[in-house]
């Protein structure tokens, strides 16, 4: 079986306030050099089928329509045969 | 005929009933809408709830936007119907491309809740006629995601077509850009609003009646015949 892993991000010009909070544990835990934190979120789809160029694609409009949001998000989508 | 005005019901919706209350208090009929029924019971108007539809997994609004019930509700707002999204409902007609931005964590990442003052910048939406243009209300505000987000060049849109209904004032509670509370597509026949007036309709249980204006603005709308009944 087949892994799909759909990352998504806050675009970079958004906000990311719990990435801020990460960053701001980071510093009081002592490991210095971090510049930025952004957090998101993944989600692997165990895929009970080849992964064909159709398929693909098909994921990637679930991807843009229901795991993330366009206005304000990126994602990408990487294949674990 | 009294108008018909639905309140839709999601899993995870809050405050369903205050705004049917608030439905009648201001004059109409309140019809309960379901999430899974794809039938919108020739209502005249919809309001969609605030609260934590599919317990906000995902993303605010995300699942509930392709609930059965909103097919039919994104139709009707297209014809012209009164849509107004209040919170979650906000959040879930900004998911349904309804209204343009996104609702993101408050920048403070802390869940507020207060009375907030907000000034009323466009009455001419089918849900703010009755407010005086500049006029100042105070409604319960309460949100953990309530800063609404969008590109500068859709804000200068918002702004230039007078399409921000309500700002905050004193205070911008979540992050939220330029103090944007609430805002309306073109048509003027959907908007998006972050504090809850519903809750604000009653001396007894309200800090004003100041949001009671929304519900009779939009009996207001369909007296006067200027929006579409799907």
């Amino acid at each position: 079986m087949a892994t799909v892993v759909v990352s998504v991000f806050l675009k970079p010009e958004i906000l990311d306030p719990q990435g801020r909070a990460v960053l701001g544990a980071l510093g009081r835990l002592g490991l210095s050099g971090v510049a930025d934190v952004r957090q998101g979120k993944q989600f692997i789809l165990t895929v009970d089928a080849e992964i064909t160029a159709e398929k693909l694609a098909e994921i990637n409009h679930i991807a843009e329509t229901l795991l993330s949001n366009p206005v304000i998000e990126d994602f990408t989508v990487q294949v674990n045969q | 005929m009294t108008a018909r005005v639905g309140v839709v019901t999601f899993p995870g919706s809050l405050d369903d009933h205050d705004a049917a209350r608030a439905v009648t208090l201001a004059g109409a009929d309140a019809v309960s809408l379901w999430h899974g029924d794809a039938n919108l019971h020739n209502v005249d108007a919809i309001v969609l709830p605030g609260g934590f539809s599919y317990g906000d997994y995902l993303r605010c609004g995300a699942i509930a936007r392709f609930a059965p019930v909103m097919e039919k509700v994104i139709e009707a707002a297209h014809a012209g119907m009164p849509v107004l999204g209040i919170c979650n409902g906000f959040q879930i007609l900004c998911e349904s491309h309804l209204l343009p931005g996104a609702l993101t964590r408050n920048d403070h990442l802390h869940f507020i809740c207060r009375d907030q003052k907000l000034k009323i910048e466009n009455n001419s939406s089918a849900w703010t006629r009755d407010y005086e243009l500049g006029q100042e209300i105070v409604v319960p505000l309460k949100n953990g995601e309530g800063g609404f987000v969008a590109d500068d060049y859709t804000l200068d849109q918002l702004e230039a077509e007078g399409r921000v209904i309500a700002r905050y004032l004193d205070l911008n509670p979540n992050g939220s850009r330029r103090d944007i509370a609430g805002i309306t597509n073109v048509a003027g026949n959907v908007v998006g609003l972050m504090p809850h007036p519903e809750h604000a309709v009653e001396d007894l249980t309200g800090p004003t009646t100041d949001g009671l204006g929304f519900f009779t603005s939009v009996l207001t709308t369909l007296l006067a015949g200027q929006a579409v009944s799907v």
